[in-house]
């Protein structure tokens, strides 16, 4: 076979994070995948062992600004399992809020960035036009467009006014009209459909294989949501509907993401009635976390995100373990970037809606340096064989 | 190079780094673009490649492992070049400066010209640094 190395990155114009591929094609068809990640690799883990709970939730928000509501959600869910800290009916209903309108946020932001990776910007300007009234409302409950600081060991920061509620659902009214808009558009649409359908394919079984999650694996056929498999915030009170599609290709994954959309918007529609009647505190004061583990889990946007944390009765996590959803899904374009069109493959790798600042928390020390660049992965296996080798014979 | 810097401000075009951010700045900077704000309007515009820019956006704290690229795309960048931080982490480290991976001293890396504080800042004052940048381009 006659194949040949193209690097992309790790700064290019496409993606608006830093990494490195590295395709392996052979003429037009991709044959191998490699990613070099590590670009944006902060020490979360480190800096969350030396800061206060409190601290932590802070720290976390900034894992990733897209996913700025999720990571604090399952690591206050991890402290508090320490304790089985119970909180109040009202600050359920705000997180499910929050959690749900950065759903919709982060999935019109993957739409137009889908639509200008294909070039169709006008589908890249429209998506985006309508994600600021959901920016709007976040900064009408928080405070702040993104990074919201909204959850607290025991509750949330800030209630939800009274006076707000009938903004808020008129708003959100606008927004579901023109996201209805949007799914027309992307059912009606040749253009899109031909693109897109068949294109990229992640087989049922390649996605258990894989371990994939989120919207990777519901378009796969895997009805898996952790929304509704653990009884987390107020999930277990509001109706809504788990989409599951079946044929795993990129067109299944956009519209898999307008229609949750939709569902999502119907959970805020409904945490926002019953924050009319529901009364009482937002927040239970925790005044300490006793020795112990607990662990936290969330359905982001993209997947499911897992916290660990383990505390030794100290006002500070001694371990603080995060496990994002990108970390399980960039693996899968083994299985769905090779044997297509090299057209296809920036296509297929955006449908998983990677995103590299959760997925990047450890650093690889090689020789005692913090060597970073493309260290041979075959070179190390050799090397071990050679090793083995030496060991079993003697020379 | 004054007269140069004058021409230089009439359509400032940008090219975006991001040196181990969180996405957020980033995703701002890229809300700029869309029909809200539109800085396309006064001739701002985001280029695929460095060797077209006038101005680097930088955004967040630099990381051991991007820090060469980063002072290679300096490098690489045609002069006059200017430098704007934005964002918290090119101006104060956020909440990272306990960080083991990130460079001690940002400005032996690259030297930042204007800082627009916020985490992340909004668009407007995004628009409202680059306006200043303009003010002094103007001389």
């Amino acid at each position: 076979m006659n194949s040949n190395t193209i690097p992309v990155g790790p700064f290019h114009p496409l993606l608006e994070e830093a990494e490195y591929f590295n395709l392996v094609v052979d003429g037009e068809t991709v044959v191998g995948i490699d990613l070099d990640i590590g670009w944006m690799h902060r020490g979360h883990e480190f800096i969350s062992e030396q800061k206060t709970f409190t601290q932590s939730i802070y720290l976390v928000e900034r894992i990733c600004g897209i996913c700025s509501s999720s990571h604090p959600i399952a690591c206050v869910h991890a402290i508090e399992d320490v304790d089985n800290i119970e909180i109040p009916l009202r600050a359920r209903y705000i997180r499910t809020l929050v959690g749900e309108l950065e759903r919709i946020h982060s999935h019109l932001l993957w739409m137009g960035l889908a639509g200008h990776f294909i070039g169709y910007d006008t589908l890249w300007m429209w998506a985006w036009k309508y994600r600021e009234p959901v920016l709007q409302m976040f900064e009408i409950i928080s405070g702040n467009r993104n990074h919201y600081g909204m959850m607290r060991v025991g509750g949330v920061a800030k209630d939800v006014d009274a006076e707000k509620i009938a903004g808020l659902l008129e708003i959100l009214d606008m927004v579901e009209k023109k996201m209805a808009m949007l799914a027309g558009a992307a059912n009606d649409d040749p253009v899109i459909k031909s693109r897109l359908k068949g294109v990229g394919v992640l087989k049922h079984d390649d996605a258990v294989n894989f371990c994939a999650v989120g919207p990777t694996s519901r378009a796969s056929g895997i009805p898996a949501d952790i929304r509704k498999s653990e009884d987390i915030d107020a999930y277990s009170l509001v109706d809504f509907n788990v989409i599951v599609m079946q044929n795993g290709d990129v067109y299944d994954k956009l519209v898999l993401r307008v229609l949750e959309t939709l569902e999502s918007i119907k959970i805020c529609r409904q945490c926002l009635q019953k924050l009319k009647e529901v009364k009482g505190p937002i927040v239970n004061n925790v005044k300490e976390i006793s020795p112990g583990e607990g662990i936290g889990r969330y359905e982001a946007p993209r997947g499911e995100v897992f916290h660990y944390v383990r505390t030794d009765g100290s006002n500070r996590p001694i371990r603080h373990k995060v496990r994002a959803p990108s970390y399980v899904n960039i693996p899968t374009y083994a299985a769905s970037c090779v044997g297509i069109p090299i057209a296809d493959a920036l296509i297929t790798t955006a449908a998983v809606d990677p995103c590299y600042c959760c997925t990047e928390r450890s650093l690889r020390v090689y020789d005692n340096k913090r060597e970073p660049m493309q260290i041979d992965l075959l070179k190390l296996s050799r090397e071990k064989t050679e090793r083995i080798r030496r060991d079993i014979y003697g020379r | 190079m004054g007269w140069y810097n004058k021409r230089l401000a009439k359509s400032i075009w940008v090219f975006h780094v991001s040196a181990s951010p969180c996405n957020n700045c980033d995703i701002e900077i890229l809300d700029l673009l869309t029909p809200k704000y539109d800085v396309e309007r006064f001739g701002i515009k985001l280029v695929g490649s460095v060797r077209h820019a006038d101005v680097l956006l930088l955004s967040g704290i630099i990381n051991q492992k991007v820090a060469p690229k980063v002072k290679h795309l300096y490098e690489q960048a045609p002069r006059p070049i200017f430098v704007v931080g934005v964002g918290t982490c090119p101006s104060g480290g956020c909440c990272f400066n306990d960080s083991y991976n990130k460079v001690p001293v940002r400005e032996e890396i690259i030297p930042i010209n204007l800082y627009i504080p916020g985490c992340p800042p909004k668009p407007e004052a995004m628009i409202e640094g680059i306006v200043k940048l303009v003010e002094v381009l103007n001389g």
